[in-house]
């Protein structure tokens, strides 16, 4: 009797289609056998058959070439964003600068994108803003995706009372409210930084990778190669990390994506309603916020540190979109 | 159909005690004393400290203290908050708004996103569906605090349509203009969903008999094609009910709506540890039974789906 409230009922999600995973998983296998009988097998190569036939599809795309262009400056502006502004994003001049409009021909300048209510450079202000958003959305992905992938390995591996166990901790976890949930951690902490926001995320945020890797995993694990290994003696740990993890990954990679564009507009958020980061660090839902008082006068102090989150969220999203459909043979 | 629901019913009797001990938990083990908090800058007399923290049960072991609290909510009292009032009243108050609210965002996302998610499924590669695609994607990447500010800019003050924001929370016509911001989200992820949904089963062979059968197209659509792709669609919108209900605290902050999340910000805010757990309690059984729901609904839309 089909139990479509399983959360590895393909029904449930836009996520790739396992089977055609496990078919993959398989062919996979075949090539390495044919192999065995000519050469000595590249077995890292070869395992790795799906992912070359994604990076083929994917370097294909434009819009995978869009957002990996994005992302890839985002991550240099996050790591070094003195390269792109001598202006100083905390240099607050409130006699000369206060609500100073844009200087459209001041290219790169600290006036480009204008001032904001604290005489503050806006220009300066967004790009130093990218290394909060940045550090919380990738921190927090792999922190959910470690704890996560190995509740939900452990839990589709093991099955019985620890998949029971594992599948109501998540479930209970699931019936929180994510910005809930994170709003009354951090109300907790006095002080907070960009790490206190990553916890409060990942804390709640596991739960949805736990439930596809498990997924993942029931299918993957049925497998005639699983089988076999197994009775070649392969220990549960190298079963479940050479044959069980390349194979079941895939769309817990996709998901990841998709989330980390989440977890930056959660961030940006907690930041907006005041429970996120606070000053001095900088971060974009801090500047939309303090902009929002004076939208009506200076649309464009929030305007700024508007785009930047919304073309951030955007190339990660895009990304995630990229490579489900790379990875996916059944949209094809 | 009835053991199955009596099962499903007895299956969330641990995740709903797990869910309300997680949320106990988080609010009443985490550091600062909401006690201490009532009285401000004064110095607080300690007698009258210990009297409070005894009216609250505060003086008792954690567990205690939650074994009471859910005694008390079997019997349908969800206490009584720090300002003393009870928090079925204060909840009494803001659910009606919200509700009113979230159906409004529902409504949004039901009629315009799977009219939407069908025609540009239906004409992939379209002027349309590239249009939907990019569209989508931006109202997904645009965060509701920034598309909230704009629209009350732009609707509520420039084209001075609707006063910016609401003056009386209970007259609908005032909660249009916030249930749209809020139900933007939602009708970007309903329309990619129905718009994969249908690209998927367009191709599908009851598709072919059907045609094959002579059937008028309209017929081929709405009978065969949408309600075999509605399934995702379903299930997302079920999840997403209680997610409106609880995720509009930035929604109801900026346009002043006196709901639920401006509720809940507050009490978050003011560690009101009575009024969090309440109002997360209820979200909980929210989103349970809308899972329950979707789950029965499977049955409707497909009906090789039983329960016995």
């Amino acid at each position: 009797m089909p139990d479509p409230f399983d959360p590895e009922n393909p029904t449930h999600t836009r996520l790739p289609d396992t089977h055609a995973l496990d078919y993959a998983g398989n062919q996979g296998m075949a090539v390495e056998q044919d192999q065995l009988l000519e050469t000595r097998p590249e077995k890292r190569e070869e395992a790795r058959s799906l992912w070359q036939d994604a990076w083929r599809d994917l370097r294909r795309r434009p819009i995978f070439l869009v957002s990996a262009v994005l992302i890839v400056l985002l991550v240099i502006i996050a790591i070094f964003p003195g390269l792109f502004t001598d202006a100083d994003p905390r240099h607050a001049d409130l006699v000369n600068n206060y609500l100073k409009k844009p200087n459209w021909t001041d290219f790169f300048g600290a006036g480009w994108f204008g001032y904001d209510g604290q005489g503050r450079s806006i220009y300066a202000r967004v790009l130093y803003g990218a290394r909060a958003s940045i550090t919380v959305g990738i921190c927090v992905t792999l922190a959910v995706a470690i704890t996560g992938g190995l509740a939900g390995m452990v839990a589709g591996y093991f099955g019985g009372w620890v998949d029971a166990l594992i599948s109501r901790l998540v479930d209970i976890f699931f019936g929180i409210p994510l910005l809930l949930g994170a709003l009354v951690i951090l109300n907790a902490f006095t002080h907070r930084t960009v790490w206190s926001v990553v916890f409060a995320l990942a804390f709640l945020g596991w739960t949805q990778i736990a439930r596809v890797m498990r997924g993942a995993v029931l299918t993957v694990k049925q497998a005639d190669y699983v089988t076999a290994a197994r009775a070649l003696g392969a220990g549960t740990r190298r079963i479940m990390f050479r044959h069980i993890l390349p194979n079941a990954v895939a769309p817990v990679i996709v998901v990841a994506t998709i989330a980390l564009g989440g977890y930056i507009a959660a961030e940006a958020t907690l930041s907006y309603l005041g429970i996120g980061l606070q000053d001095p660090t900088i971060s974009w839902g801090i500047d939309i916020s303090s902009a929002q008082n004076v939208i009506r006068t200076a649309p464009y102090a929030l305007f700024f540190p508007a785009a930047a989150l919304s073309i951030t969220v955007l190339a990660f999203i895009m990304l995630g979109d990229a490579v489900r459909d790379a990875l996916d043979p059944k949209l094809r | 159909m009835g053991t199955y629901v009596l099962r499903r019913i007895l299956q969330m009797i641990p995740v709903f005690i797990g869910a309300t001990l997680l949320i106990f938990l988080m609010v009443y083990t985490l550091p600062g004393d909401p006690i201490a908090a009532l009285f401000g800058d004064k110095a607080a007399d300690p007698a009258q400290v210990a009297q409070l923290r005894h009216l609250y049960y505060l003086d008792q072991p954690l567990w205690k203290q939650y074994l009471h609290y859910m005694w008390n909510l079997l019997q349908g009292n969800f206490g009584t908050s720090f300002t003393g009032r009870s928090v079925a009243a204060l909840m009494g108050d803001a659910f009606p708004v919200t509700i009113r609210l979230a159906l409004v965002a529902f409504a949004f996302e039901i009629f315009v996103g799977i009219p939407l998610g069908l025609l540009s499924g239906l004409k992939r590669g379209s002027l349309l569906d590239t249009l939907v695609l990019i569209g989508t994607l931006i109202v997904i990447s645009i965060p509701v605090f920034v598309l909230a500010n704009v629209a009350q800019q732009v609707v509520g003050v420039n084209l001075g349509w609707v006063t910016p924001t609401v003056q009386n929370s209970n007259d609908i016509s005032q909660l249009i203009l916030p249930g749209l911001v809020l139900g933007s989200l939602s009708l970007a992820f309903v329309t990619r969903l129905t718009r994969t949904s249908i690209g998927e089963n367009r191709r599908a062979d009851y598709m072919r008999t059907a045609v094959a059968k002579g059937l008028p197209q309209r017929t081929v659509i709405s009978r065969h094609l949408l309600r075999n792709s509605l399934i995702p669609v379903v299930t997302f919108l079920g999840t997403d009910l209680g997610a409106l209900m609880g995720g509009a605290i930035v929604t109801e902050g900026i346009f002043n709506v006196k709901g639920v999340g401006n509720l809940l910000y507050q009490a978050i805010r003011h560690k009101e540890g009575p009024t969090v757990v309440g109002v997360v309690t209820v979200l909980v059984i929210v989103y349970l039974v809308a899972s329950l729901v979707v789950d029965l609904l499977y049955a409707v839309l497909d009906p090789r789906i039983r329960y016995a």
